[in-house]
């Protein structure tokens, strides 16, 4: 006869054992992170000389540093507004096309789905210089439009993908309900379709976000002026053919990695909370 | 009526398909056809070579390899970093204390960036100085001390293990998306019939979880086969040839040695096997499912 | 918790309003593509842009451009692009689009730089160098300046003449541990001459359970440098540029002499385990923190070293020569150089900035405020004792640049991943003659 007590102890030591087997990943991932904000924290001589985690002597001023030499503060707002443009971008595109291709019908559909798909799988070595060339002919080259629509259609097919496929998992229930109610196609888009898929926008948010945020060959291609380089064109100015300042650099890294934590912080609430309300898998 | 509901549904995908055309078949088409050509990317003139690139391609043995070492990689990739993210996304998607804290940690390493990836990592697995091989001697293994990074032996293997470990955030955020979306009340009716947690695990998670497993298996299969920058933040692409990639050979054509028009063919071929690869990899899936 | 019963409820109404937000989507989308004509930026005349790459040296540039605006009214535009692959890749898309701007820096071999000047891209500076009865010309180092010269009957089919300006100059050494040489019973102020010294060094390097020679040699180009510079010692130059025209095969016993330097380097145990995919940044850190007993470098880490450890204790050196037969060399000659834009309405003014830039006075104030070797001989006046070891190395400079002729690239790469194969054990140097000379009959043939 089992009792209570023997369910207890099970129940205890496997989430022990999975305790213990999510702190052990935990801690390898946290390492690196601690080793940057520490190493941003040393100066040049001390840096791969110290290995300790906690540095003799606190050198905040390399964020000051960082950010002043860096020239962050411009930058800083420009790779923000790039990356919410591109983000609200390829949210409304993206989201669009793939509800289009999960739900509705219209001739040719399979094949633009294809074209996406294999655009996400055919790397374009070199495809700078058309691009180059192209953007300039339309007089878009070193504008902040260029530069937000090249990125929107880095982002696209992946987004579309992604979008698809758990439009493609989503119940067709409330639409049909919405659609008896009169409700216009792009109606169920926006109040249906879209809020449904809450956790995955979630992540394509952050996956579009993410990369958006760290891309600099594009910006340092298609930019001539200093005022319109996003954040990472600053930090790399640290990373000399020569010489690594390699504190500044860990500085800037740090400072550049709070902005995406902060959005996935704020994102995985949707992750995590999302379609429970109520929706069933078909 | 039909003809006014087919084009209000062409209005749903315009906008994608006007970025798209612009800004990636129209770089693709001049790609496309310098693959016919030798021009080393800066003078005007450009040579029509006909398929000579192609050819000259099907006996480049250094870009074979590249592949198939990609295809290493990215096997790893689709099992150990992919199972690792399963198993973690499953595990705090439970009752579980502390599950915000572990979702936001185990997205720390796809957000740092390779520089510091490449740096911590190069001293965890330095040959002389590293805390992997000092971890290992005070353990009472010396005998697998070794330099792992430029060891011909252990240097692929190396590189995948940490590519994994920076990508599986990924897979975990996917996951657990997925895993969201599995209404709570499916459990509940599992276990009031009376099934344990492997049961319902079996039954309920992972039939559930199959495109959402194909879907990640995709994006991991694309995303390792292009991996490059911590490659070169970590070896190079060498010892030798032992950890080149077909991405690093593109590179090395188009910068090193300034074969624009090669480098073009090989990116084409290089798609051709991606879109191969992903397509078997669907179609699978596609069986799969049907026999569940 | 909110019911979407609800939502689809409160919103049915206005549901002909998404249809204006999608038309509008549209439009803006397709709109996008025929405004933007008017941001297009107008530059005032007496501006000079300049493009490069060089991270350390732009706070110099902005000074001395500040300096030269005061002086002239020309407002000299110092534009930073980093880091330099992307740089590269920056202005081959730029001629693509004609607009490269008035002065810029190329990087890449001199076949590329001779794909520039050929497509119209780089101005000849010839005349102006030989203005004055070759005023300007007669104040570089000669070895800074034939880097950018292309010689009469050169094989790349350019116009002989000069078509860069050299800003500075370097040469790659080896470097050695003063500290670690005491430590290891040696004399730190006599480095090891020849090659066999340099081997027996490596065995006592081994038994003290320190760590040689670093290097990038994970970066192939590292490791052709050092390979070449032996290759010169063995066998002289007329033969190193009679194997790259394909008279002499590299299963030469002169060449396998070459390969099996690197397969005695690493048995005897000079080498830091872990060479072969290590960047040169890498090197730089161990050798700066006293890791590495020798390192083999360029002239631009004595300001790496300096930032890293001011107090490390260390000597330049050549490498330890093989063979009496001919003498050693080292590559050198012009670390960067600028070009001026054929195709600039601004290329008197550009020339004439050149000119000022590359001065006695500039030069000098580049040379101490980045710790660079100045391209103009003159200037050479007091820089720091290792640095200035580093520039009476010049005499024996060499670069693959004035040789008027290059390998083709498959071949150097073949060289080059060919002794990264010997040093971990996997070829033979035999081996790799032969896989080096079938490549280079390869390449030959497909020339033909």
């Amino acid at each position: 006869m089992k009792t209570g007590l023997y369910y207890k102890t099970k129940r205890i030591t496997i989430n022990l054992f999975i305790h213990l087997f999510l702190l052990s990943v935990a801690v390898t991932c946290i390492f690196p992170l601690l080793w940057m904000v520490a190493s941003s924290l040393k100066t040049q001589e001390t840096i791969f000389r110290d290995m300790s985690f906690i540095p003799k002597e606190w050198h905040f001023e390399n964020y000051y540093r960082a950010w002043r030499e860096g020239g962050f503060g411009r930058n800083f707002l420009n790779s923000l507004f790039y990356t919410t443009s591109v983000v609200i971008g390829i949210i409304i595109v993206a989201s669009l096309a793939a509800y289009a291709f999960s739900r509705l019908r219209f001739p040719g559909q399979n094949v633009f789905f294809a074209m996406f798909m294999a655009a996400m799988m055919i790397p374009i070595p070199g495809s700078f210089v058309p691009l180059y060339v192209l953007l300039n002919k339309l007089h878009l080259r070193n504008t902040a439009l260029g530069y937000i629509l090249c990125m929107i259609n880095v982002g696209l097919s992946t987004s579309i993908f992604l979008l698809k496929t758990f439009f493609d998992k989503m119940p067709k229930e409330l639409e049909d309900a919405a659609r008896i109610d009169g409700c216009s196609k792009l109606g169920i888009w926006w109040h249906v379709a879209l809020p449904l898929a809450k956790p995955v926008l979630a992540v394509v948010v952050v996956f579009n976000a993410l990369n958006v945020w760290n891309e600099y060959v594009l910006a340092l291609i298609i930019f001539d002026a200093k005022p319109l380089m996003p954040l990472q064109v600053a930090l790399m100015t640290f990373q000399g053919e020569f010489i690594t300042q390699y504190p500044l650099l860990m500085a800037g890294l740090t400072i550049t990695a709070l902005p995406i934590i902060i959005v996935y912080l704020f994102m995985q609430r949707y992750i995590v909370k999302g379609v429970t309300q109520g929706a069933i898998v078909g | 009526m039909k003809v006014k509901s087919t084009l209000e549904n062409y209005l749903f995908v315009l906008p994608a398909v006007i970025i798209f055309t612009i800004f990636y078949i129209i770089p693709f088409i001049w790609v496309f056809q310098l693959a016919f050509y030798d021009w080393d990317g800066i003078m005007p003139t450009k040579f029509f070579v006909g398929l000579g690139n192609f050819i000259e391609i099907l006996q480049d043995k250094i870009w074979w390899r590249s592949i198939w070492q990609a295809g290493y990689i990215t096997l790893i990739a689709l099992t150990f970093q992919n199972a690792l993210a399963f198993l973690l996304a499953w595990a705090c998607d439970r009752q579980i204390r502390m599950k915000n804290f572990y979702r936001l940690i185990f997205f720390i390493p796809p957000v740092l960036s390779e520089v510091v990836v490449g740096l911590v990592w190069q001293w965890i697995l330095d040959g002389n100085y590293g805390l992997l091989n000092h971890w290992l001697v005070s353990l009472g293994f010396p005998h697998l001390v070794r330099n792992w990074l430029s060891d011909p032996k252990t240097a692929l293997t190396t590189v995948a293990i940490v590519h994994s470990w920076k990508g599986f955030g990924w897979g975990f955020l996917i996951f657990l998306a997925g895993l969201q979306t599995i209404p709570r009340e499916l459990y509940e009716a599992a276990r009031v019939d009376g099934a344990n947690a492997w049961e319902s695990f079996r039954r309920i998670t992972l039939p559930l979880m199959i495109p959402v497993a194909v879907l990640v298996g995709i994006l991991t299969i694309l995303g390792t086969m292009q991996a490059f920058v911590l490659i070169i933040a970590m070896t190079g692409g060498g010892p030798a040839y032992h950890t080149q990639v077909p991405v690093l050979r593109i590179l090395a054509s188009m910068r090193g040695s300034s074969r624009f028009g090669y480098a073009c063919a090989q990116g084409i071929t290089f798609g051709i096997i991606l879109v191969i690869v992903s397509f078997i990899q669907y179609r699978f899936s596609k069986r799969a499912r049907q026999y569940q | 918790m909110v019911n979407p019963e609800q939502i689809l409820n409160s919103n049915f109404q206005n549901s002909k309003f998404s249809y204006w937000i999608l038309f509008v989507i549209c439009v803006l989308v397709m709109g996008i593509f025929v405004i933007g004509c008017s941001t297009q930026k107008t530059e005032s005349k007496a501006t000079i842009t300049i493009w490069h790459w060089m991270t350390d040296r732009q706070p110099a540039f902005l000074e001395l451009a500040r300096r030269y605006e005061a002086k002239t009214g020309v407002k000299v535009n110092f534009e930073l692009y980093a880091p330099s692959d992307a740089y590269a890749q920056k202005v081959r898309a730029a001629c693509q689009g004609n607009t490269l701007p008035d002065i810029f820096g190329i990087l890449g071999e001199k076949r590329d730089f001779a794909s520039f000047v050929k497509a119209g891209y780089i101005l000849d500076l010839t005349p102006y160098m030989e203005e004055d009865s070759g005023l300007w010309k007669n104040s570089f180092f000669s070895e800074a300046l034939s880097v950018n010269e292309f010689p009469e009957g050169n094989s790349y089919g350019v116009k002989p003449g000069i078509y860069a300006a050299p800003i500075d100059v370097m040469t790659i050494q080896m470097l050695y541990n003063k500290d670690l040489f005491r430590q290891l019973g040696l004399d730190p102020n006599r480095p090891p001459q020849t090659f066999g010294e340099f081997l027996e060094i490596g065995k006592k390097i081994k038994a003290a359970e320190i760590q040689g020679l670093v290097s990038g040699w994970g970066e192939m180009w590292m490791i052709d440098c050092l390979a070449n510079n032996y290759a010169f010692n063995l066998m002289g130059k007329d033969k190193v540029l009679a194997t790259i025209r394909g008279e002499v095969p590299y299963t030469d016993p002169d060449w396998i002499r070459v390969f099996r330097l690197f397969k005695e380097m690493q048995e005897s145990g000079v080498l830091y385990n872990g060479i072969v995919t290590m960047i040169n940044k890498t090197a730089e850190q161990l050798f700066a923190n006293e890791k590495a007993v020798f390192a083999f470098n360029g002239s631009w880490c004595v300001n790496v070293y300096k930032g890293m450890n001011p107090n490390l204790n260390y000597g330049v050196m050549l490498p330890p020569k093989v063979s009496e037969n001919f003498p050693m060399s080292i590559w050198g000659g012009a670390g960067s150089s600028f070009m001026v834009n054929a195709k600039s309405k601004n290329k008197e003014e550009a020339v004439k900035f050149l000119k000022w830039l590359t001065d006695k006075d500039q030069q000098a104030y580049l040379a101490e405020a980045t710790n660079n070797l100045p391209a103009n001989k003159e200037s050479v006046r007091e820089i720091p004792e290792v640095l200035s070891q580093f520039a009476s190395a010049m005499r024996f400079a060499t670069h693959p640049n004035v040789w008027g002729i290059s390998e083709f690239s498959a071949v150097i790469e073949a060289f080059d991943k060919g002794i990264q194969s010997i040093i971990i054990g996997e070829k033979t140097p035999e081996q790799v003659a032969q896989e080096v000379q079938k490549i280079k009959e390869r390449e030959l043939a497909k020339r033909k």
